[in-house]
């Protein structure tokens, strides 16, 4: 909970540090460079598309900033990057990859596919090992072959391909509904099984849809709308679900 | 053909022969000092922090001292209103009771602050910086609010990073030629733009009010009226306020006006103030 006081100030909760008395320092309230701003991500892929979807909130401890918020960045008409965390942090690292997106395109002649943005952004997070970007990416798009691709991310850049993944605070909510759902194979098994799901796009949509309206039930940063992007060969369809502003 | 033998006398100078001569060397360790090894090749500033500043209040931001409360801005029919209180306090004392938080950067545009009020007096100064080139480039196009928005979201975002924070909650509030603008940045660099947006308590107390009655074509009257209630709501329930408010309005029509210095109606001798408990269950 921020504290609230003479210096309360927007997302950064002052911290007291009590630190050990007997070394003789004082004790002083400190600021986090970090604030969690709420919201999930989760991305599906499919045969021939790739659903991805955030919440639209933006809250900072227990107040929302705002109801309409866009957590995605949409790289080229096949890739898209979902990030859940900390919102500057959030659109300094958009805006750093659109840059790039930009001089890959200038220097290759051809948009990024999303194996290379995956890599570009799994170089991007640990640039800043020591000094993390507090997001937790999503990279969904469509492979060379045109099947569903997801890549899932932690803050430091560690990543693999996925068939289907959540992040936010929601995703404790999301996972395991879409592990029940979309029948994930075992990741002991050897040949690995791949997870990009069989269903059909209309029914994926809609899981999707079931999902964030139960996440919003029970987690209170998520809520108000969902913005999704259906990624398919013909290119990037908007939808919107609206949820209980509560 | 085997090497003639060398004369190693003393005779010759110091270094030629003797003990001095068994001393190991360390090409790597005798080197002289080099003070900026540390530093990038390129002579470019390093991105690193120096951890001793980090320790030292006096070097970076650890707390701030002498803060402004709320603000809080609303869209209307005519272009974008804000509002915030006079009140400059020294911890829990209130200390300057003429503060004016808001600072008028161009004719479309106006940022008011909560926080530390001395960064708010140098985010000023870099404002009235971007402002003067304007002015000097001499071609009639000014700043427009969402450019003053996203200079001041990279400005507090770098700050952060470097450990060294604007302790400010910026609201930037303006009209542009595709309409009006309200955009908040906080402290660590959260920014974003809605309708109506407030800083600290104002979060809590006023935007319910905002988002109940904000309407992007209420009239004048009626935004001055929301604008009214919420400010008397921070007025009573943020013991860090006064009576004592001004209120900037930006429009297309009429560019930026900041008003005089005005107070509200409030009462304290409210039977529920003297008494709040008389009435609840279970009090005696």
């Amino acid at each position: 909970m921020a504290a609230l006081g003479p210096s309360y100030q927007l997302g950064n909760p002052i911290t007291k540090v009590h630190t050990d008395a007997a070394s003789g320092e004082k004790q002083h309230a400190t600021w986090s460079p970090y604030d969690d701003n709420g919201g999930t991500v989760v991305a599906v892929a499919g045969e021939d598309y790739c659903i991805v979807a955030g919440s639209t909130r933006l809250s900072t401890g227990f107040s929302i900033l705002t109801r309409d918020a866009s957590m995605m960045l949409q790289l080229t008409d096949k890739v898209v990057v979902a990030s859940a965390g900390m919102q500057a942090d959030r659109k300094a690292l958009h805006k750093l990859l659109q840059a790039r997106n930009v001089m890959y395109q200038h220097n290759h002649g051809r948009p990024m596919s999303v194996s290379a943005a995956a890599q570009l952004l799994s170089n991007t997070l640990y640039y800043k090992r020591f000094f993390p970007f507090y997001t937790f990416n999503l990279v969904a798009g469509l492979d060379e072959q045109g099947r569903g691709a997801v890549y899932n991310y932690d803050a430091i850049g560690s990543y693999e391909r996925s068939g289907y993944f959540s992040a936010g605070s929601g995703k404790g909510l999301v996972q395991p509904v879409l592990d029940n759902q979309l029948k994930a194979a075992s990741p002991l098994l050897l040949p690995p099984r791949s997870t990009i799901t069989a269903l059909p796009l209309d029914q994926a949509i809609d899981l999707v849809k079931d999902v964030f309206v139960s996440a919003g039930e029970r987690d209170i940063y998520t809520g108000d709308r969902v913005e999704i992007l259906i990624i398919t060969k013909e290119g990037i369809r908007r939808d919107e679900l609206q949820l209980k502003l509560d | 053909m085997l090497p003639r033998p060398t004369t190693h006398s003393k005779a010759l100078g110091p270094g030629v022969a003797g003990p001095e001569l068994a001393v190991a060397t360390s090409a790597v360790l005798d080197r002289p000092p080099q003070p900026g090894a540390h530093l990038p090749l390129s002579g470019a500033a390093p991105c690193a922090v120096d951890p001793a500043s980090l320790h030292d209040p006096r070097q970076h931001t650890k707390y701030p001292m002498v803060t402004g409360t709320s603000v809080m801005a609303i869209k209307y029919k005519d272009g974008v209103m804000l509002g915030c209180d006079m009140l400059a306090a020294y911890g829990s004392t209130k200390r300057y009771k003429t503060t004016q938080r808001m600072y008028r950067v161009n004719s479309k545009c106006v940022v008011a602050a909560g926080g530390e009020i001395s960064d708010f007096q140098h985010i000023c100064t870099l404002l009235d910086e971007l402002t003067t080139d304007d002015f000097r480039t001499d071609d009639g196009i000014e700043l427009t609010p969402q450019e003053v928005y996203a200079y001041l979201c990279r400005v507090l975002y770098n700050r952060r990073n470097k450990f060294d924070p604007l302790w400010n909650s910026l609201v930037v509030g303006g009209v542009a030629p595709d309409g009006s603008f309200l955009g908040m940045v906080g402290m660590i660099g959260t920014h974003y733009t809605d309708n109506h947006v407030t800083t600290g308590f104002a979060n809590q107390l006023a935007r319910p009010l905002f988002r109940e009655r904000q309407k992007d074509d209420m009239s004048e009257e009626e935004a001055l009226q929301l604008m009214y209630d919420a400010l008397k709501v921070c007025y009573y329930r943020d013991k860090q306020s006064i009576n004592k408010f001004q209120i900037a309005k930006v429009t297309h029509a009429a560019g930026v006006s900041i008003s005089e210095p005005f107070a509200l109606d409030v009462r304290w001798d409210y039977k529920k103030f003297a008494e709040p408990t008389k009435w609840a269950v279970g009090a005696w």
